[in-house]
């Protein structure tokens, strides 16, 4: 198993730092998964993350300049590490100065992923960082967690508000309710709902616009029910999920979606123009 | 006012309906007089008056003229309501009480009698939120029976004087002494505590004092933990009038200007603390 890749352009360096930043904000721990062509985030949905899972793919060219892998056999091309995404977020965060950061899969005391950079100092001297994050390899066995979602067979599909707006009202929705009602229909009208015995509060946003990927993604390509425009799909969901989302959340993105499987999962979809990222948040009873 | 149920809601036997550009203007005042979960609202025609209570020794009034509001109808000569205050400023700054120029919450706030919850409409570039709190039957406010006949001392000072003193009272005090008197020193607050004994003087000419008019040697003592809540109120205030009266019973007066200039005010009553028996 080998990894080894170079970042020169501050610009791909600062994207690449903000959106393991944004991973950190998200979860404790992932995997990250690397392919010839990708680079992989994933969170599997288990009953320790209440059930949440998430999946951000980057595509290794739009920031790397030098890029190498071997993965774990020829037949599996694939490297699988368990890692904390904070402790790669920090050691970014000091290098972004550099005029070349090296990323490598190396084994010191244990499996490591070395960033390493070259630092400008008022001297002619330059100063060398290395940061050894310590990662875990995952065993080929398990890779099977990992895979990518599918699309969930949504019932009501929708471009989400402006993220900020939704941000600050689940901030203060948060303060009154443990759990949210997200409700969306076809007329591209989305609700937030909080009810509990002392206060009911919803908000309402309108002319959203909903995405043209048709309102019935039935896998099975059977026949697509034409669907009530006002029929909402809701899912209640654990408010603190939601707003770590949208807590992690750095960069506006160029198209936040959110799908919505009545009663079972909130589908949250944004792209950037090399980034995306996917989270989904199970309905509770 | 761009909120699309207005005309459902003119239809509707509210009793009491009260609309703001800025909610702002409502919510800063009432920030200033949240430290217990419920306040007591009194509506009138000349306007709204949102009481807090603490223990029935210590009380907080927030006054908003009935102009203030860019609507204001209501339909009986009292309307009162008890109603969660925390409840109701996280519903006022639903959209996250923004402080940028040009950007303001609107609200309509709505109440159609007893036993009906409070509805708040708020919207802020075009999201409309809509907010029911539950409200309950309102406590009688304790009547501090504070007039103006029975005002010994008065002062009004700047409240930019009174704000560098508050932030630099010893907490470790339990008390807060107030010495008024028509000779030295004039106007005292004191401090009793583990840094030993504090000493803030306003001379009656200062620059600071507009009005001073004490007739009696006066010294009370006030429960710090009561006091504390109101350096909210001064923070956010222009000028303060500090007034007791024979009992020894305090009232201090705060003038605020919201966000349009215009003034409001709160008044806090406080009993004195009863181990004293200074004179």
């Amino acid at each position: 198993m080998k990894f080894r890749g170079k970042i020169i352009d501050v610009a791909c360096l600062n994207h690449f730092t903000r959106v393991v930043t944004t991973i950190s904000k998200l979860t404790k721990i992932c995997v990250l998964r690397l392919t010839p062509d990708n680079l992989f985030f994933v969170l599997s949905g288990k009953v320790a993350n209440g059930g949440v899972s998430m999946w951000c793919e980057l595509s290794q060219a739009n920031f790397f300049d030098e890029y190498q892998m071997e993965g774990v056999s020829s037949e599996d091309n694939e490297i699988c590490l368990e890692v904390t995404p904070e402790n790669l977020s920090r050691a970014l965060k000091t290098v972004q100065n550099a005029k070349a950061v090296k990323l490598k899969l190396t084994k010191k005391h244990c499996p490591c992923l070395t960033i390493a950079a070259e630092l400008p100092t008022l001297s002619s001297i330059s100063r060398v960082v290395t940061h050894d994050v310590p990662v875990d390899v995952i065993p080929r066995r398990l890779w099977h967690e990992f895979k990518e979602p599918s699309m969930p067979d949504f019932d009501v599909s929708i471009y989400l508000p402006p993220l900020k707006t939704m941000k600050n009202v689940v901030d203060r929705m948060k303060n009154l309710s443990n759990f949210l009602v997200m409700e969306a229909n076809l007329n591209g009208e989305m609700n937030l709902k909080i009810e509990t015995d002392l206060v009911s509060v919803t908000t309402h946003f309108k002319d959203l616009g909903n995405p043209p990927w048709g309102d019935d993604a039935s896998q099975d390509g059977g026949p697509s029910q034409s669907r009530d425009p006002e029929d909402m799909a809701q899912a209640r969901v654990d408010i603190r999920k939601l707003q770590q989302f949208l807590m992690g959340q750095q960069v506006n993105p160029s198209k936040a979606m959110c799908n919505i499987v009545h009663e079972r999962v909130v589908h949250l979809i944004l792209l950037h123009e090399d980034v995306s990222l996917q989270y989904f948040i199970p309905a509770v009873a | 006012m761009p909120l699309s149920t207005q005309s459902q809601a003119d239809d509707e036997p509210y009793v009491l309906v009260a609309s703001l550009d800025n909610a702002r203007n409502l919510s800063n005042i009432l920030k200033s007089i949240t430290f217990k979960d419920h306040a007591i609202f009194s509506a009138t025609p000349n306007g709204l008056k949102v009481t807090v209570e603490d223990s029935k020794c210590m009380q907080a009034n927030a006054f908003i003229q009935a102009d203030i509001f860019q609507e204001f109808t209501i339909k009986e000569d009292l309307v009162g309501f008890q109603v969660n205050l925390t409840v109701l400023l996280d519903c006022l700054n639903i959209f996250g009480g923004s402080t940028v120029q040009g950007v303001s919450t609107a609200l309509r706030m709505c109440y159609r009698g007893y036993g009906y919850p409070l509805t708040l409409f708020l919207e802020e570039g075009g999201v409309v939120t809509v907010c029911k709190i539950n409200t309950q039957e309102p406590e009688e406010p304790v009547d501090f029976d504070f007039c103006s006949n029975n005002v010994t001392n008065k002062v009004i000072l700047l409240s930019e004087s009174l704000k560098e003193a508050f932030s630099e009272l010893d907490m470790t005090s339990e008390v807060l002494q107030i010495t008024m008197s028509p000779s030295q020193p004039y106007f005292r607050l004191s401090t009793f505590g583990n840094s030993g004994n504090a000493h803030y003087d306003y001379p009656k000419d200062s620059e600071m004092m507009e009005l001073f008019r004490c007739t009696t040697t006066q010294t009370n003592r006030y429960k710090m933990s009561l006091l504390k809540p109101s350096t909210k109120a001064l923070a956010l205030s222009c000028k303060v009038s500090v007034r007791t009266d024979s009992r020894g019973f305090l009232s201090l007066q705060y003038l605020v200007r919201n966000d349009d200039g215009q003034i409001c005010f709160v008044e806090y009553y406080c009993c004195p603390d009863e181990e004293v028996e200074e004179e």
